[in-house]
């Protein structure tokens, strides 16, 4: 039982977890505070014979005290939030260079289009693989998502992505990873009797790797 | 007057109210809040759709009958002005004119709703129905032809949602009302008490209201 | 205006004359229904605890055969092993009959209906009539939403969220019939929570005794009130978005349906926008119980009764302009996404008001620790857990991750039942020898208390964990995935834990049956209270105050100086010579 977040492989995953240990150290000591107090109260207050409860109806300076520092607090957490937001979700962070593929979620798959040797998506030598997506370390990459029937939900746990997939309405997500190997793709929201079985794998390249995956998976897609 | 306005300030327990609006009334005005709320749902849904879906609505004056439409509307509002003189009536102590005119709104709204059941099966019968064009009917052919827009199912959708909602609350307001004109033609409303008739008189100027923006949105613009 | 004799009181004298059926069945007291509305939640609690011990005991013991499952049919658990649509409707009716059916009902329906007119004298509702019928509407909508369990294709399996197009076509779930009579079932519904809350704020505007100005108010009609504005307002977008899906399914229009051009976002905007102010009807008459329990326990006046009241109306409004919380990773825009990280934020300003003025209506106090007091401090140090870790997924960035994740499971049941349902165990506890004349036992109580509290957080406080660790909700076998296998044992032990908690709620079923019929009878104020139900009979007689009561005091003047007699000062109790003192000055 760990609140320790698992690895992150992702470039902004780091920024993200560092947000978390900031209000999980936060939220702790308020947690503390708090909890210790109500026990503390609760053992000095308890009632014994022969004692009468202070008379006060509140105090101005305490309570103008615990609402400003709360709202102090969550508003720097709110300004140290937005800016990582805007660099993993808005269309003006994503890199220049990244490379694209489309990803359209249906019950209960993830198809994978590769832009293939010309890098561009919507071009002949596009190839479709399902529940597979193959990336290069170390490369910016966004995927373009689309749903065909219900929401689906684009998770990638190691790399700190989650994006829904809207029948009807075009989403991205990118990011960049930082380590070869493989990792999970899982769907996040509920989407029918088979949603749990809605996964599918990610696996990060060596650069050199990578490009002749590409030119293995086009010539086979082109033998088809 | 000013003993009329003490009897309906307090409770059948004989307190003081805390608002100085006697319950039925507060509690109705109360209610429509939520009304408008209900209204607030259909009628963003409307906007939102149609504003990012343009191409799914057809000019109102292509399927719908406006000037009818516009006849049932002027209608209704004639009713709101009966409402008010059966109001004024009874706050009078003009029995006569209160039967008179309740039965004249009670008349005006059942034909309201008549007149929009004859154009639903109007509607329906040349093609419009709730998921767009019937197949095979006359509007389909017509949109097949390139005359309307090639698929109005939220069109269609919103429009039967809207205009329904509303009417059902209109036959509503009908059946309470002929409940009060039943009590008003037994001279159960008096000078200094006629709640039941101010209580009618709120919700049916509100349904008014309703189809004044209603009318406005789905058939001017 | 002078206050005259009421004329009702002779009237209400022959309630014995009453037929059974007008008495008890179809009654229009308030106190009647306010019971009724008890006993019919209750049973959903149950009903959707029983779901609650289905889904874990699926997350927890996958490969082994549901103990007693073999009783379900070929269609839910073959062999004892649920189906995954039959789990998907598990998930969907728990969500929906705890909020809907049980916590909603429990607070407002109950304490709404019990409360208001007793705590301002008031004889009765303000419409005794529609009162009755809003719990005779509840009703049928219970009985609707529970017969999907028994139609072709099984009951709702959209979540109780019932995302477009998920739910508004069949083909994507298999349930047909199941999913209409849910949306029927929750327009029903929303038409009793209407029709309750227009009496609620009548009676609560017009129906105050002589000097029971605003601010004397205790604050759990003050919750009540703002409560019941929130689903005046709120609860009429629900019906009018769920009508619009269920046209969708039935009759073929496309609001939320992509493939006939409508916006399934358009489904999320007007759920949450319900969705949220939900969720503080769900909470703000918990935290309003609780405000008349502690203080009463602690024997002082509530601490910044005004601050309080200002916060709960914060709360409430703030409550309308955070909805898209919900939907950061919906493809909302990402700079609304700022916007309601903000407005989200600033919620936490309020409900810290309310945790410390809590805390500070405890300082320095004489704390009695009755049953009613256990469960509601257990209310503050949960509710506290629950709010902070709100925080995380307020956090855009971190609601990436944490997003439809077990996260939030644990928030929301660290609020809703950490904190809403110990709020009810302790008004319950509290107002139960008002309701039925006699006293609870109290040493079973404090055990209930004890296990219901040590098995809740053996419960809920891994799902954080399992949150951390990545585990999505709502998914029927977690070690289909590499990386959730770690986890098994955590929801294994996550499983026994429920199934304790579940167990334990068996005595608070039997104290609570058993104390009707064989608890010691209760006096007029058993806990020597201030509010204005403690100076008539357990339980009041119908019309409630033989004569219009006069307050006097504001509700917390416990342990006041003015006082030499006794550590309270009942709303109405004249001071003789004593000039009378308005509280919070």
């Amino acid at each position: 039982m760990s609140w320790f977040l698992p690895h992150g492989a992702s470039t902004y995953a780091a920024d993200i977890d560092f947000i978390y240990y900031v209000i999980l150290v936060v939220t702790g000591i308020a947690f503390v505070v708090v909890e210790a107090g109500l026990v503390w109260f609760a053992i000095k207050y308890r009632a014994r014979p022969g004692r009468k409860a202070a008379y006060t109806h509140g105090n101005m300076r305490a309570e103008v005290i615990w609402t400003a520092v709360p709202a102090v607090t969550v508003i720097a957490i709110g300004l140290m939030s937005g800016g990582v937001w805007r660099s993993v979700k808005s269309e003006s962070g994503i890199p220049a260079n990244a490379l694209s593929y489309r990803v359209t979620a249906k019950q209960f798959e993830w198809n994978v289009t590769y832009a293939g040797p010309d890098g561009s998506l919507d071009t002949a030598d596009d190839f479709t693989i399902r529940n597979q997506l193959h990336v290069p370390v170390y490369r910016p990459v966004v995927v373009r998502l689309r749903a065909e029937d219900v929401i689906h939900s684009f998770f990638i746990p190691a790399f700190r992505v989650k994006q829904d997939a809207v029948p009807g309405l075009n989403t991205h997500v990118w990011f960049e990873a930082m380590e070869t190997g493989e990792f999970d793709i899982a769907c996040a929201e509920l989407c029918g009797i088979g949603h749990t079985t809605m996964g599918a794998t990610v696996t990060v390249h060596a650069a050199e790797d990578f490009d002749r995956w590409v030119a293995s998976q086009a010539t086979t897609t082109a033998l088809r | 007057m000013a003993n009329a306005q003490a009897a309906a300030m307090v409770s059948p327990g004989g307190r003081e109210l805390g608002s100085g609006v006697y319950n039925e009334k507060l509690g109705m005005w109360v209610f429509l809040g939520s009304e408008v709320m209900f209204f607030t749902a259909l009628i963003g849904s409307y906007v939102i759709l149609r504003f990012a879906t343009p191409d799914a609505f057809a000019a109102p004056n292509a399927i719908l009958n406006v000037p009818l439409t516009g006849v049932n509307t002027f209608l209704l509002i004639c009713s709101s002005v009966t409402m008010v003189k059966a109001f004024a009536a009874v706050h009078d102590g003009d029995q006569r004119g209160l039967r008179i005119y309740l039965l004249a709104t009670l008349v005006i709204g059942a034909t309201f709703v008549g007149v929009q059941v004859y154009e639903y099966i109007h509607l329906v019968h040349s093609g419009f129905i709730p998921a767009g064009y019937a197949e095979g009917s006359h509007l389909a052919e017509r949109a097949a032809a390139g005359e309307l827009p090639p698929s109005i199912g939220i069109y269609g959708s919103s429009f039967y949602a809207m205009t329904g909602f509303h009417g059902f609350h209109v036959t509503m307001g009908v059946i309470c009302m002929s409940f009060v004109t039943l009590k008003a033609f037994r001279g159960k409303y008096t000078r200094s008490d006629h709640r039941g008739v101010e209580v009618i008189g709120l919700y049916w100027h509100f349904v008014d209201l309703v189809w004044i923006i209603l009318f406005t949105i789905v058939y001017l613009i | 205006m002078a206050t005259t004799a009421m004329p009702h009181d002779t009237a209400h004298g022959e309630t014995h004359e009453l037929p059974f059926i007008r008495k008890y069945i179809f009654s229009t007291d308030h106190k009647t229904i306010g019971v009724q509305f008890l006993l019919m939640s209750l049973l959903f609690l149950f009903v959707g605890g029983l779901a609650a011990m289905m889904i874990r005991w699926q997350l927890g013991f996958p490969d082994t055969p549901l103990p007693g499952g073999a009783l379900l049919p070929e269609t839910m658990a073959p062999g004892g092993f649920l189906l995954p649509e039959f789990f998907n409707s598990l998930v969907t009716m728990h969500g929906t009959l705890m909020v809907f059916f049980a916590i909603m009902p429990l607070l407002v329906g109950v304490f709404g209906n019990f409360l208001i007119p007793l705590k301002i004298g008031a004889p009765d509702m303000a419409f005794p009539r529609l009162n009755m019928w809003s719990f005779w509407t509840a009703v049928p909508a219970g009985i609707i939403m529970l017969s999907g369990f028994f139609v072709e294709g099984g009951a709702a399996g959209a979540g109780w969220t019932s995302y477009a197009p998920l739910a508004a076509n069949g083909e994507y779930t298999g349930v047909y019939l199941g999913q209409q009579l849910w949306l029927l079932s929750i327009a029903l519904l929303g038409l009793s929570s209407i029709l309750g809350a227009t009496n609620y704020i009548t009676t609560v505007v017009n129906l105050r005794a002589p000097g029971m100005t605003w601010f004397r108010l205790p604050l759990s009609i003050w919750a009540l009130f703002i409560t019941a504005i929130l689903v005046l307002l709120a609860i009429p977008i629900l019906s009018g978005a769920a009508i619009m899906l269920f046209f969708d399914q039935t009759i073929g229009t496309h609001f939320f349906d992509p493939t006939g051009g409508g916006q399934p976002l358009l489904w999320q905007h007007l759920f949450w926008y319900f969705g949220h102010p939900e969720v503080y009807i769900l909470i703000l008459p918990g935290m309003g119980v609780v405000s008349d329990v502690i203080a009463n326990g602690s024997r002082k006046p509530v601490f910044g009764y005004h601050s309080m009241v200002y916060a709960i109306i914060g709360i409430a409004f703030l409550g309308w302009l955070v909805w898209g919380h919900h939907m950061f990773q919906s493809g909302m825009n990402p700079a609304l996404g700022m916007t309601f990280m903000v407005s989200t934020m600033l919620i936490a300003v309020p409900s810290a008001i309310k945790v410390f003025n809590w805390m500070g209506t405890m300082w320095r106090g004489n704390i009695r620790f009755h049953v009613p007091m256990l469960h509601a401090v257990s209310f503050v140090a949960m509710f506290v857990i629950g709010g902070l870790s709100g925080v995380f997924m307020a956090s855009t960035p971190v609601d990436i991750y944490f997003h439809d994740t077990y996260f939030i499971v644990a928030h929301i049941h660290y609020v809703l039942f950490g904190g809403s349902l110990f709020a009810i165990f302790a008004a319950i506890t509290f107002w139960y020898p008002k309701m039925f004349g006699r006293l609870m036992n109290p040493a079973l109580g404090r055990v209930h208390w004890f296990l219901t509290f040590v098995f809740f957080n053996m419960t809920f406080w891994p799902m954080h964990n399992l949150g951390v660790g990545g585990h999505m909700r709502r998914i029927y076998d977690p070690n289909q995935y590499a990386f959730l296998q770690p986890l098994a044992g955590t929801n294994r032990f996550i499983t026994i834990s429920a199934l304790l908690l579940f167990t334990s709620q068996i005595l608070f079923a039997v104290n609570f049956v058993v104390s009707w019929f064989k608890g010691a009878k209760a006096s007029h104020n058993p806990w020597e209270d201030n509010g204005l139900e403690w100076t008539v009979p357990s339980p009041p007689p119908h019309g409630n105050f033989s004569a219009t009561p006069t307050v006097l005091h504001g509700p917390y003047e416990f342990s006041s100086p003015l006082v030499q007699d006794a550590d309270f000062l009942p709303q109405s109790r004249n001071l003789d010579a004593l000039p009378a003192r308005p509280a919070g000055e």
